[in-house]
């Protein structure tokens, strides 16, 4: 099954109109993933005088990506702060601002950065809680784009799932669409733990379809709770961010041949909804698990061991496959960047082989 | 009585000029020099501490019986990027005396007590000992207000101690027990209470999340300032940087202060930094190089901290000389990398405690048996925080799953195996709720 050059081509720049989320309820209108984070972020200063954002380029510039278009204008100097080029260091203000009694958002420009950071994430947030025996809470979030974008070559196209879902202490999101980007960050803010919130550059200028109730200001989603954006019988696909839209086109291209996949938007990895997970695998005895990132100690790994562990185990008619990224550090050149990457063709050809079909 | 005032200034003489003849003959200065010659240095070590012990008192005394205050000079301060200094005079109140004298005895004998418990295993891992340093954390508490923070590092019982936790809860917290600021949750590295961020593991981190607290100050106005505290060896750390740089950038009213004991671990501070005037590693920001052996002049200093920061003025970076009697943590002698003379000395001649009582006892502020009283009551409390910091229980294995999440939103966590998960729990009240 041949997918076309262009149609990758217009994936990987985001441009992408279509909508594959069946959500319910009547649809109104429709909402990017950027402007989602952005009326996220807007409403929730509004609502909290303790909210603040500060990142590079968020204020002056509108936003690296633009995701915080109109803030600085509209909040102004104290609530909207460009910082230096300094992660480790403004990560641990952030962390302070927390502990002190502000609700600060942290944005690094991508999670690759973060790497620089990382200390302040893991031990100066996540563990502070538990150490203090709860006396010190953090309520911070940290934002941004994770995992491959376009082009940007291997020190830009990291994805962090499984480095911070791993860590007790910390709750770790990865939206996929608008109504999740939104729902997910309006409730990371409204945490009172620190929450990591893993978006995708490529996603954000995707439009999906939102119903009013999304577009109210006092929408949330609850953190922990995976989605089925697609009902199916004869597998479990589980993917979270991009990679659910990689699933939900395998899924229309294998429906096509009558292959009935039942389609997982994780939306949260740290707690992961092992419960939905289960519960599906229990029904469709199958299961394949997509992701951007990389093999060793993914996300589908994890999701595979605790499957295993599960009572889904003994409903499973086939192995567990994992489709992920490549185990290579990500090239720079087009067409290697793209087999790096796992396509729908990768996922229609794992279906395939767990369900013994040709 | 005149013949006794004579006797210890006599016997505070010959100490001095004992300790400087011995000084000049050692190599190491360590926090206390630069590169001058040793007749320089001695000179210059002969008046400091001439000067210290023969500050003039100005006080009406009264014999046989003791003052309501007194007035003394505080010790020199080196000045970067600032024209005025901290007050060159301290005003004593006699409750003060006693408070400070007090809690300098109870770290020192809390310290004390904790290199015992290590040695007999009831404290495990890491314990760091602040004792030499206490002038630094009671001289800062003095000058704070309630609206004021505080964070530091592993160094933190005594920091611990003036900033609310009891004596109990701190031992309790080394020896892992329910009764342990932190439940025996933390360890000798994370204790905390309102207003004081820890007790951090990591060197250098809690200086930017320092300036974080102290941001959070002024954006809600609260008049509050945040005192950040960091060693010689942390001084050398990346992320300090980053955050004088904001903390200037941003006017935070943060207060960064290097308690230099001269050695970081087990390397002299010439060894570690290319500049050892950490008062002025600051650069833009301008600082205060301090005595930390005295409690009065560290006192002096916060005060004027806390004006320029709440003026506006922005971050401010001081270095406070001191020493640590003990090594790096319990599992450093501290001999392999300094002379044991060295460290006689200053306790003989530098001691924050020996000094102090010296003051108050020469201006009549206080008597010889009123601070003998206090030493028999802190040993008395001190050591019977150590008897329940032995027998108290550990708090049950089903609470490790407590507290992980304010929020939490899984009631279970897994255990070793899939097959006993435990419940996870919230118990406390938590102290920065927001």
């Amino acid at each position: 099954m041949a997918i076309s050059a262009t149609r990758i081509a217009k994936r990987l720049s985001g441009v992408l109109s279509q909508s594959f989320s069946t959500s319910r309820a009547a649809t109104a209108s429709q909402l990017t993933v950027r402007d989602a984070l952005n009326s996220a972020l807007d409403e929730e200063m509004e609502r909290d005088e303790t909210v603040f954002l500060m990142g590079e380029e968020v204020a002056q510039y509108d936003g690296a990506y633009k995701i915080s278009r109109g803030l600085w204008k509209k909040y102004g100097d104290k609530r909207v702060i460009d910082t230096p080029i300094t992660e480790s260091g403004f990560a641990g203000i952030a962390v302070g601002a927390a502990m002190g009694g502000l609700r600060p958002v942290c944005e690094f420009m991508t999670f690759n950065f973060s790497m620089q950071a990382i200390d302040h994430v893991v031990n100066s947030a996540s563990k502070t809680f538990y150490m203090s025996a709860g006396l010190i809470h953090v309520p911070i979030v940290f934002r941004g784009p994770n995992g491959a974008a376009a082009g940007v070559g291997a020190q830009h196209s990291q994805c962090f799932a499984s480095w911070y879902s791993q860590c007790p202490g910390l709750k770790v999101v990865s939206p996929y669409s608008s109504e999740d980007a939104k729902g997910l960050l309006k409730a990371a803010i409204r945490d009172p733990d620190p929450v990591v919130v893993l978006e995708n550059e490529l996603l954000y200028g995707t439009s999906f379809d939102v119903s009013d109730e999304v577009l109210s200001k006092d929408f949330v989603l609850p953190l922990g709770k995976a989605v089925v954006e697609r009902e199916g019988q004869h597998i479990t696909l589980v993917a979270h961010s991009r990679a659910v839209m990689l699933a939900l086109e395998a899924a229309t291209a294998l429906a096509g041949e009558g292959v009935e996949c039942e389609v997982i938007n994780l939306r949260s990895l740290r707690p992961l909804d092992e419960e939905t997970i289960v519960k599906s695998v229990i029904k469709t005895h199958n299961l394949v698990t997509v992701e951007q990132g990389w093999p060793q100690c993914g996300i589908g790994s994890e999701i595979c061991a605790r499957v295993v562990e599960s009572p889904a185990y003994h409903y499973l008619e086939s192995p567990v496959i994992r489709v992920t990224g490549v185990d290579v550090p990500m090239p720079y050149a087009k067409s290697l960047e793209i087999a790096c990457i796992p396509q729908p063709h990768d996922v229609i050809k794992a279906v395939k082989k767990v369900l013994k079909i040709k | 009585l005149l013949r006794d005032e004579i006797k210890i200034k006599t016997e505070m003489l010959s100490k001095i000029v004992r300790a400087v003849v011995t000084q000049s003959q050692s190599n190491k200065y360590s926090a206390w020099s630069g590169a001058r010659s040793t007749a320089s240095l001695m000179w210059t070590d002969f008046w400091e501490l001439s000067m210290r012990a023969l500050a003039p008192f100005m006080t009406s005394v009264r014999r046989g019986g003791t003052v309501t205050e007194a007035t003394f000079q505080t010790q020199p301060y080196k000045l970067h990027r600032l024209d005025e200094p901290p007050s060159t005079t301290s005003i004593c109140s006699r409750d003060d005396a006693l408070l400070f004298y007090r809690q300098m005895q109870i770290i020192r004998r809390l310290e004390s007590a904790s290199s015992n418990l290590y040695k007999e295993k009831a404290i495990r891992g890491f314990c760091h000992l602040y004792s030499g340093q206490e002038a630094i954390c009671v001289g800062v508490k003095a000058a704070l207000r309630s609206q004021d923070s505080v964070i530091t590092a592993y160094r933190d019982h005594g920091w611990a101690y003036v900033m609310g936790c009891s004596i109990v809860s701190i031992m309790a917290e080394l020896t892992g027990r329910t009764q342990g600021v932190a439940r025996g949750k933390g360890g000798s590295m994370h204790m905390y209470t309102k207003n004081f961020y820890g007790g951090n593991g990591i060197v250098g981190a809690q200086v930017p999340v320092g300036a974080g607290v102290a941001l959070a100050n002024k954006y809600l106005e609260n008049g509050g300032i945040c005192v950040a505290l960091y060693g010689d060896g942390a001084a050398n750390q990346g992320q300090l940087y980053e955050a004088y740089n904001m903390a200037k950038l941003m006017s935070l009213p943060a207060v960064f202060i290097c308690e230099n004991n001269g050695y970081g671990m087990g390397t002299s501070v010439d060894r570690a930094s290319a500049s050892t005037n950490y008062y002025t590693r600051g650069d833009y920001v301008p600082g205060i190089w301090i005595d930390g052996m005295d409690v009065l002049s560290v006192r002096e200093a916060i005060r004027y901290c806390i004006d320029y920061c709440t003026s506006g003025k922005g971050p401010l970076v001081l270095e406070v000389a001191t020493y640590r009697y003990h090594g790096h943590s319990m599992s450093d002698p501290g001999t392999s990398y300094r002379t044991r003379d060295e460290i006689q000395e200053v306790r003989q001649t530098r001691d924050p405690i020996m000094l102090f009582k010296d003051h108050i006892i020469g201006a009549d502020l206080v008597t010889a048996d009123e601070l003998k009283k206090i030493d028999n009551e802190v040993r008395k409390e001190v050591d019977e925080a150590v008897k329940i910091a032995k027998t108290d229980k550990e708090i049950a294995v089903q609470e490790l799953a407590t507290d992980v999440y304010l929020n939490p939103v899984e009631t279970t966590i897994r255990g070793t195996t899939p097959f006993d998960p435990y419940t996870h729990r919230r118990l406390s009240k938590v102290a920065n709720l927001h």
